[in-house]
């Protein structure tokens, strides 16, 4: 099987690896970049815990094959943080507790991140719609949803963009 | 068994790479085609990804109508105001489909190419009299939406045919469009029935061209033209409406599954029609 290279940009760095052709962007960020962040939660594209931005567009990244990313950009979970400082929606699900065993909260984070990127000021009906393609098995949603409105809210009060 | 990548950069290079193998598959949203990979259901040599084809994801007037590029996502028909506002159906059909991560990699032409009975967009494009521009090794031909599902998993394109690009005619004057599912969950779920229309209403409230389209009540899609000619001539008085719902009941042929036995599949087709006319008769009197 002949590998191929792929040459993309991840949290704004340019990353060369090579891939078999049917490996996901999901295996090559978590096994070539060690980027361990996205779960495979059901390779299928119903869980939304391998989530991640493709060129400003979130995807599961369980349904994109490693070598469509050749020249494109990727934001993945380590991406949303600035170094040490977590991203206002990472602190505030953990000041509310809005995860339980913490595997779908990478998802949760860059999904509600693309959501508040586009819609600052989104009602309770759109963040749960927004959110379906992302499954909790824990939590029950009702914690999540509250720490996206709150994060919203008070990025609006800051003035700042998500 | 090894797989191959291909990134063609034209359409001819795509039909005689997918002509060459007959076991390649071509690739654009790959929210079906990689779950089918992964679960061994699809065994393909080679994978051709039509995306970088100049030109498929893009959307572009055609003939007064639209041409939507193959490799065009869901939520992009979202971003085309002209086409929300010519097709609203379609565009809510295709954006019914899966999550927003989902929905940001699947196409309406991958969605008619998985042939699935219960896909959404189908019976919505089908309605609305789409076709598709059908490119293959002998060079191009257009094909109706209808024809291309020929049962569950199965389509009319030959080896090395794939779709290039979907057409949807312009809006007729008086004309609007709609379509609705039945599923146990608000989102996130497969069509139990799915039931499309786009119809035409003159200056004076007669309906005066009617299609009426379902998914998941047969092996494809099904256009039910007797339940549409029921309207036509008809100002949708009570009477034309039954005429038309048990002329939908009686073209269903479901199977009992998990997802809903016949039975249930056949009295809910009736009930969406008449909720889709009723929803395209108030958008086309809000246009005229």
């Amino acid at each position: 099987m002949s590998k191929i290279a792929v040459c993309t940009e991840v949290n704004s760095d340019v990353h060369e690896f090579l891939c078999d052709p049917g490996d996901s962007l999901l295996d090559a960020l978590r096994e070539k970049l060690d980027l361990t962040g996205s779960k495979e939660g059901c390779g299928s594209g119903d869980c939304g815990a391998c989530t991640v931005m493709l060129d400003g567009e979130m995807v599961c990244s369980c349904l994109v094959l490693a070598a469509e990313a050749d020249g494109r950009k990727i934001v993945t979970i380590e991406g949303v943080a600035e170094g040490s400082v977590l991203h206002p929606l990472q602190q505030k699900f953990l000041e509310l507790g809005a995860l339980q065993c913490g595997f779908c909260t990478p998802g949760l984070i860059v999904s509600a991140k693309a959501l508040l990127d586009s819609k600052p000021d989104p009602d309770e009906e759109e963040v749960r719609y927004w959110l379906a393609g992302n499954l909790c098995r824990c939590t029950g949603y009702d914690k999540v949803v509250r720490a996206v409105m709150e994060t919203a809210a008070e990025l609006r009060q800051e003035g700042v963009k998500a | 068994m090894s797989l191959v990548f291909h990134s063609p950069r034209s359409a001819e290079e795509a039909a005689s790479l997918l002509a060459a193998d007959p076991t390649a598959r071509p690739l654009v949203g790959g929210t079906d085609l990689i779950v089918q990979m992964r679960s061994g259901s699809a065994v393909p040599s080679a994978i051709v990804d039509l995306k970088r084809i100049p030109g498929l994801a893009e959307i572009r007037p055609h003939n007064g109508g639209f041409a939507i590029g193959a490799a065009t996502p869901c939520t992009a028909l979202l971003k085309d105001p002209e086409l929300c506002r010519a097709w609203p159906g379609v565009v809510e059909a295709a954006n019914l489909i899966g999550s927003v991560q989902v929905r940001n990699r699947a196409t309406m032409a991958g969605n008619l190419c998985n042939a699935s009975p219960a896909a959404d967009s189908v019976p919505a494009l089908v309605a609305a009299g789409a076709t598709c521009l059908v490119i293959g090794p002998d060079g191009e031909r257009e094909v109706a939406a209808r024809d291309i599902p020929t049962g569950p998993g199965k389509t009319s394109l030959k080896s090395g045919e794939f779709i290039a690009e979907i057409r949807l005619p312009p809006r007729p004057s008086g004309g609007a469009d709609a379509y609705l599912r039945s599923i146990p969950r608000t989102e996130m779920d497969i069509a139990v029935v799915g039931a499309g229309v786009a119809l035409q209403v003159d200056a004076d409230g007669v309906c005066t061209a009617a299609r009426i389209a379902l998914g998941a009540v047969g092996p494809t899609v099904v256009l039910v033209e007797e339940a549409g000619a029921a309207l036509v001539g008809t100002r949708f008085e009570d009477s034309a409406l039954e005429d038309m719902v048990q002329k939908v009941r009686a073209a269903c042929r479901p199977i009992d599954d998990k997802r809903g036995p016949a039975a249930y599949r056949t009295a809910m087709a009736g009930v969406l029609a008449r909720r889709v006319v009723s929803i395209a008769r108030e958008r086309a009197g809000a246009e005229a």
